[in-house]
């Protein structure tokens, strides 16, 4: 069949469209283009393209299928970069590869496959796709190290039935650089790519700041009953749970402090006891990968991408959920929380501010 | 099979151009030498120049030979460029806009020819100037009115660059009567090998500034040797490329078929290159449009690629007030070879393309 491979220039996707070269398919090579390289690093006059893009193109010569790359730098300014800027104004901890995943990987590379004649896009995710009674499912990968399902909740239905994710099965990372050599690639050995793709320099302050300045600025750290303890240099630079950054205050009434909440109204930065916590989150835009449950519904959750899984109820309302955690704990806004039977992701939201 | 139908990225390289490559190749010499070998190279040089000039409307000696149509159009800037305010066309190539990039931009009309009006206005202030506009456009084929901005020029105490590259071989070019200072010209354009161009110079601004001053090649005006074999295939295309109007039924009928289709002409309105047809199909992505094509075995191709190979919605198209069909839009350029069968297949690919690619209408209920 006809697919659409989403290359990246990285180790995975190039052995992904290799595999499925090499079982017979049509495999049709496409690169998001998703913003300015040059302009990202800060050199001036450097190619717009990063050397990813060139390691795509050099393995689809390789292999000798058709590659592509494809301008998405304005749909990512807008659905992944400005999001993340406006996420962390509003006192959020955003999650831009959910971002990325849920607009400009899926849904439109989905929507091009289709408008190419392809029957499937293939991605390198660390993700399984399961085909059950009602169609496609999404479940955790073989290598529970690598496993990305929780980046991906927000991918519907339709969309998932027109995935594949090949590397869901490799047993490790090690074994898809095993089929890199064995396939002549020259990204084999590679390096892993860092955290935010965005941000190859720098940090995502600089980002954010010249996005949205008003979340970079300074403001008061408070505790619970308001009385001012510190000063701060950003909303941005805090994340709720976290307990680095609080200088003096990390410490008071000799009980270590961590954020609890961030006011981006006043700018202000709510600290409290490692105690602090909810059992119950507020989430919205909700994906389900099953039919929306009608009644309270059992499963695991996980509340942030290198989180355990944690034991709760659901209930299902109009566009979003209301989980009931087993144990209290505090959970980011902003972060995803993803419904889990066993292995197969059920569904998953975006945590609410509280109130 | 694969039907080529980007003749503005390159043309196919014409059998007498590989001829005269071929036979230049067993030249041994160096043009600069002083030997019998040297000498052997420095004629086959001269005798293309000679080729080209007279084939261009330009003394011989007022011919440079250059890299290709960017350093041809680098060359001008910089030689006429230094002291003087640059006008450059809204439409023109990058190899123009990346030169000059403080310019300022001249608007086209509706149809893609410059605002002469605004031309006139521009210059009414007498200051020092330079002008910098293609004589055919590559993305649309639109072709400008070279005399008239000539006159206006001229009565203005302007100079007059003229970017050729696209024209040349495909159109008339007299360059001794075209009222221009200078005139860049690419061989691959033409049928002939890429790496070499052209940059002719009026009589009256022969003695230039080098960019490149090497061992003082090309009178001290391009350093670098001569290409010799590069040269000699550019001379021969260059004799064989008359003008593409035989190629303009084919274009039409490319034009009839995407039109059925519900594709917009672009730039129907003013006179352009016979073997161009610019095709905007509403709602439909241009880079989707040239890879479904390409899948086909369909050769065509959209805006401005850069090295990335990404495609960007089109300025040309942009300046012409093409608002979003400016992002919408494919180029499809016959190559002197074109055939019936290429333009029936791309026919047919693009009426299966536009099929599947038009966002379906709702249909009303009877």
């Amino acid at each position: 069949m006809r697919v659409v491979v989403a290359m990246s220039g990285g180790v995975d996707s190039s052995t992904v469209a290799g595999l499925l070269q090499e079982a017979g398919h049509e495999v049709i090579g496409v690169t998001l283009q998703l913003y300015d390289h040059g302009a990202a690093i800060g050199r001036k006059g450097a190619c717009c393209a990063g050397q990813d893009i060139h390691d795509a193109r050099r393995v689809a010569d390789k292999l000798g299928i058709p590659h592509y790359t494809i301008d998405a730098e304005k749909r990512f300014a807008d659905a992944v970069m400005a999001d993340f800027a406006d996420s962390y104004a509003a006192g959020e901890t955003p999650v831009p590869c959910v971002r990325c995943n849920q607009s400009v990987k899926v849904a439109d590379l989905t929507a091009m496959a289709r408008e190419l004649g392809a029957d499937r896009l293939a991605t390198g995710h660390y993700v399984r796709r399961v085909d059950g009674a009602l169609g496609a499912e999404l479940h955790r990968a073989a290598d529970p190290a690598r496993d990305q399902s929780w980046f991906l909740f927000a991918t519907t239905q339709a969309q998932l039935d027109t995935c594949l994710f090949p590397l869901g099965d490799m047993a490790d990372k090690r074994a898809v650089r095993d089929v890199a050599l064995r396939l002549g690639l020259a990204v084999a050995d590679k390096p892993d790519s860092q955290d935010i793709c965005f941000v190859p320099t720098g940090t995502y302050a600089d980002v954010v700041r010249k996005l949205r300045p008003d979340a970079m600025t300074p403001g008061d750290i408070v505790a619970a009953d308001g009385t001012v303890v510190g000063q701060h240099d950003g909303i941005a630079r805090f994340t709720v749970g976290q307990g680095k950054r609080l200088g003096n205050a990390a410490m008071l009434g000799g009980e270590r402090q961590m954020v609890v909440a961030t006011e981006p109204a006043t700018r202000r930065i709510v600290i409290g006891p490692r105690t602090t916590g909810t059992d119950t989150v507020r989430l919205r835009e909700v994906n389900w990968l099953i039919p929306a449950p009608t009644e309270r519904l059992r499963c695991a959750v996980k509340l942030r991408a290198r989180d355990g899984m944690r034991l709760a109820w659901i209930d299902a309302t109009d566009n979003g959920a209301i989980v009931h955690l087993d144990e209290a704990t505090l959970p980011a806004p902003g972060q995803a929380c993803v419904f889990y039977a066993g292995d197969r992701v059920l569904g998953g939201g975006i945590i609410c501010r509280p109130g | 099979m694969m039907h080529y139908l980007d003749a503005n990225a390159t043309e196919p390289l014409r059998p007498e151009a590989k001829a005269a490559i071929q036979a230049a190749m067993e030249i041994v010499g160096n043009p600069s030498s002083v030997h019998a070998a040297g000498r052997a190279a420095r004629r086959a040089v001269e005798d293309a120049r000679d080729t080209i000039a007279a084939r261009f409307g330009c003394q011989p000696g007022d011919l440079v030979f250059v890299s290709g149509g960017t350093e041809a159009d680098a060359l001008a800037v910089h030689a006429f460029g230094q002291g003087r305010r640059i006008l450059v066309g809204a439409t023109e190539h990058d190899a123009i806009r990346s030169a000059a990039p403080t310019a300022t931009v001249v608007p086209v009309l509706a149809d893609g020819t410059i605002d002469l009006d605004a031309l006139a206005a521009c210059l009414a202030d007498g200051q020092p100037s330079l002008l910098c506009l293609m004589a055919a456009n590559n993305e649309t084929g639109t072709i400008q009115p070279i005399a008239a901005a000539a006159a206006l020029c001229r009565s203005h105490g302007a100079l007059l660059h003229v970017d050729a590259v696209q024209a040349a071989g495909r159109m008339p070019i007299d360059f001794a009567r075209s009222g221009a200072t200078s005139m860049a010209i690419s061989s691959h354009k033409l049928g002939g090998p890429g790496g070499v161009g052209a940059l002719l110079l009026s009589p009256d601004h022969t003695g230039i500034a080098a960019l490149i001053r090497g061992g003082g090649q090309e009178r001290g005006r391009r350093g670098g040797t001569s290409p010799v074999a590069a040269i000699a295939g550019f001379a021969a295309a260059a004799r064989v490329a008359g003008d593409c109007t035989g190629l303009a039924a084919l274009r039409d009928t490319a034009e009839q078929v995407a039109v059925a289709c519900g594709a917009i002409v672009v730039g129907a309105a003013a006179p352009r290159l016979a073997n161009t047809a610019c095709l905007a199909l509403p709602g439909c992505r241009a880079d989707t449009q040239v890879i479904a094509l390409d899948l086909e075995g369909i050769a065509v191709s959209a805006g401005a690629a850069c090295s990335s190979g990404k495609v960007a919605a089109s300025h040309v198209l942009a300046a012409m007030g093409l608002g979003d069909l400016a992002g919408q839009a494919i180029r499809v350029s016959l190559p002197w070879n074109a055939t019936a069968a290429s333009v029936d297949a791309f026919a047919a690919a693009y009426a299966r393309m536009a099929a599947r690619l038009i966002p379906p209408l709702v249909s009303r209920a009877a």
